[in-house]
C-alpha cells in the first residue's frame, strides 16, 4: 500500500461510518509544512477521538513534532485541522490554546529564567481558577520548589512543570510531545503515571518513541512515515503485532 | 580628589542618560527581536515637545519652575509613549513576523522624524529650559557637581526601579520576561504576546521621550542630530550589557558613561574611540553581553 493509499484509507476509516462511532475531538486532514526548503508534513491525515490516548509514532524525523506544531499553527501549514468540528487553518495559535488545548512541547521548554511559581502563574487565565491542587497533587515536588528557578530543576522535575502548566486550565485535549524523553527509568515511570492520571479526564494526542510508555497509556495509535500516516488503529492491534511494528516503527514492541 | 569625584558623577549621569535610552532598546529587542532604530526619533521627539511646553510655560525666560519642569517631562514621557505606540501598531504589527523590514521600517521613521524636525523647528540647536537649581552645584568632596547629574542619577534609578517593579511584580512584566525567553511558547500558553510588544514599545517610547528632556537638561539644548548621536552609544550599551536584559543594559550605561568621562579627562577625545573598545572586548570574552541569555 503506498503512503497515499494509506492517507487516504486511514481518513475513510476515521470519518467513514460516522454512525457508528462519535465525531472525532480533533480532524486533521492534507497536512502540509514546508520549512526551510524542506516538505517534512506530506499531507497528513488522521482523527483525534475524544476519549483515551491518541499516540503518534514513527521513526526519527517523520514529522510527529512538525505536525503537533503544525496543528497549534506554531509553523506556517496548509491543510485542514479541525477541532470540535471548528476550523483552525485561520486562529492565532494563543487562540488554540484557549479554545481548549494544552500543550506540553518536546524538550519541556519552560521558562529558565522564571520561578517555578512564575512559570505556572503564566499560565493562568483571566475569569478560570487555576488548578493548582490538581497539579500539586500529581506533582508534589513543584510544591516545595515553588521559588527554585525552573533553569536549576533537574530533567524530569523540568518535564513535570511543563506538564503542571499544560494542566493547570481545564482542557479539552492534550498535546504531549515526548514526555519521556531523556529521563532515567524511574522518572519514566512516574511520568508515565502522572500522565495515565491526567489522561483518565482528558483525550490526548501523544507523541512517544518509547513503547512502554505507549503500551501503558495508548488507546488508538497513528503511525507517520515520511511526513504521512501510514497507519491508524486501536494501539493494541499494532502493539499486538511484532511484525506490523517492527516494519512501521523498527522495533520489536 | 575634586576632579575624580566630578568626573565619576558626571560619567555616572551620563550613564543614566545612556540607560534611558538603551532600556527601551534593550527591552524591545529581548522580546520582539527587532533592533528599533527609530528609538532616536522617540527621543527627539521627546525632547522637543518637552522644549515646546517649556518655551511656552516660560514665556521667553531661561528657567522654569519646578511644577512647569515637571510638566515638561510629563509631555515628554508621553509623547515618548504615543509614538512608541503609534509605531507598534502602524508600522510594526503590519510586518508582523518579517523581522528585516521591521528594522528597515525604523530606519525609514527615524529619517522621516529627523526632517521632520528639521523642517518644522530648524537645523539649529534649542536652549532648553530648566528650573534655576539645575543651573547650580553642589559641593562633593571638594567638587562642584552641577545639579543636573544630581537629576540624570535620580531619573535613571527612578526608571530602573519602576521598570523592575513593572518586570517582576505585574503580570505584564511576567509575559515580557517569558517572552525574552522564548516568545513561541508564551504564545503556546494561550496568550497574546502581540499586546505585551505595543506595550514594550509604549515603555520604552515612555522611557526615550522621558530620556530626550534629560538630553536636553544634560546639553543645555535640543537639536536634530540628539537622537542619532545618543542611540548609537545606546547600542553600544545594550550590547554590552546583553540584549534584552535591563539590569545588563544599567550595569552597562554606568559603565560606559564612566569610561567615557575618565578616557576624555586624561586623553582628550578618546572617549568614544574607549567605549567602542570596551565594546569589542565584551564580545570577544562575552559575546552575549554581560547579563545576556544564551538563546
Amino acid at each position: 500500500m503506498t503512503s497515499d493509499t494509506a492517507n487516504a484509507a486511514v481518513s475513510e476509516r476515521n470519518t467513514g461510518g460516522a454512525s457508528a462511532h462519535p465525531a472525532p475531538l480533533l480532524e486533521v486532514r492534507d497536512l502540509h509544512v514546508r520549512l526551510g526548503g524542506s516538505h517534512i508534513l506530506q499531507g497528513a491525515s488522521f482523527d483525534v477521538p475524544a476519549r483515551g490516548v491518541t499516540a503518534l509514532l514513527g521513526r526519527n524525523g517523520v514529522g510527529k513534532t512538525t505536525t503537533l506544531r503544525a496543528i497549534l499553527g506554531i509553523v506556517p501549514r496548509t491543510g485542514t485541522v479541525s477541532f470540535d468540528a471548528q476550523p483552525l487553518e485561520s486562529v492565532p495559535t494563543f487562540r488554540i490554546i484557549l479554545r481548549g488545548i494544552g500543550y506540553v512541547p518536546e524538550d519541556r521548554d519552560v521558562f529558565a529564567g522564571l520561578t517555578v511559581a512564575e512559570n505556572l502563574a503564566l499560565a493562568e487565565r483571566h475569569g478560570v481558577p487555576p488548578r493548582y491542587d490538581l497539579v500539586f497533587d500529581l506533582f508534589p515536588d513543584l510544591r516545595t520548589r515553588r521559588r527554585q528557578l525552573a533553569g536549576t530543576l533537574s530533567g524530569g522535575q523540568q518535564q513535570m512543570l511543563s506538564i503542571a502548566r499544560a494542566l493547570l486550565n481545564p482542557a479539552r485535549l492534550l498535546l504531549i510531545d515526548e514526555p519521556t524523553k531523556g529521563l532515567s527509568p524511574r522518572l519514566v515511570t512516574e511520568t508515565v503515571e502522572a500522565l495515565a492520571r491526567a489522561a483518565a479526564d482528558v483525550p490526548v494526542l501523544l507523541v512517544e518513541q518509547n513503547l512502554a510508555a505507549v503500551h501503558r497509556l495508548a488507546d488508538h495509535a497513528v503511525v507517520m512515515t515520511g511526513g504521512r500516516v501510514v497507519h491508524a488503529g486501536p494501539a493494541a492491534d499494532l502493539l499486538g503485532d511484532a511484525v506490523l511494528t517492527r516494519r512501521l516503527l523498527g522495533v520489536s514492541a | 580628589m575634586s576632579t575624580i569625584v566630578l568626573l565619576a558623577i558626571t560619567g555616572i549621569g551620563l550613564g543614566g542618560l545612556y540607560f534611558l535610552v538603551a532600556a527601551g532598546l534593550a527591552l524591545i529587542f529581548g522580546l520582539m527581536r527587532v533592533l528599533n532604530f527609530a528609538h532616536g526619533a522617540f527621543l527627539l521627539l521627546g525632547g522637543y515637545f518637552a522644549w515646546l511646553v517649556g518655551a511656552y510655560l516660560a514665556g521667553g525666560a531661561a528657567t522654569v519652575s519646578n511644577l512647569q519642569f515637571l510638566a515638561m517631562l510629563f509631555v515628554a514621557t508621553l509623547t515618548g509613549a504615543v509614538i512608541g505606540t503609534l509605531t507598534e501598531l502602524v508600522l510594526i504589527r503590519p510586518l508582523y513576523r518579517r523581522e528585516i523590514a521591521q528594522v528597515l521600517v525604523t530606519v525609514g521613521l527615524t529619517l522621516v522624524i529627523g526632517a521632520l524636525v528639521i523642517g518644522v523647528w530648524g537645523a539649529d540647536p534649542k536652549t532648553f529650559p530648566v528650573p534655576a537649581w539645575v543651573h547650580r552645584t553642589t559641593h562633593v568632596l571638594g567638587a562642584n557637581v552641577p545639579n543636573s547629574r544630581f537629576l540624570l542619577i535620580g531619573a535613571a534609578l527612578a526608571v530602573l526601579g519602576a521598570l523592575q517593579l513593572f518586570l517582576r511584580r505585574t503580570r505584564y512584566g511576567l509575559i515580557v520576561r517569558a517572552g525574552v525567553e522564548n516568545r513561541t511558547m508564551v504564545t503556546a500558553m494561550g496568550i497574546d504576546v502581540r499586546r505585551a510588544f505595543t506595550l514594550v514599545f509604549a515603555l520604552g517610547g515612555a522611557v526615550a521621550g522621558l530620556g530626550g528632556a534629560l538630553a536636553g537638561v544634560n546639553f543645555g539644548a535640543v537639536s536634530p542630530g540628539l537622537g542619532t548621536a545618543l542611540l548609537i552609544d545606546a547600542f553600544i550599551v545594550v550590547v554590552i550589557g546583553g540584549l534584552g536584559s535591563i539590569t545588563g543594559a544599567a550595569l552597562a550605561a554606568l559603565a560606559v558613561g564612566l569610561l567615557q568621562q575618565f578616557a576624555n579627562y586624561y586623553i582628550v577625545g578618546v572617549g568614544d574611540l574607549s567605549i567602542v573598545l570596551l565594546l569589542v572586548l565584551v564580545l570577544l570574552v562575552r559575546p552575549r553581553g554581560v547579563l545576556g541569555s544564551a538563546t
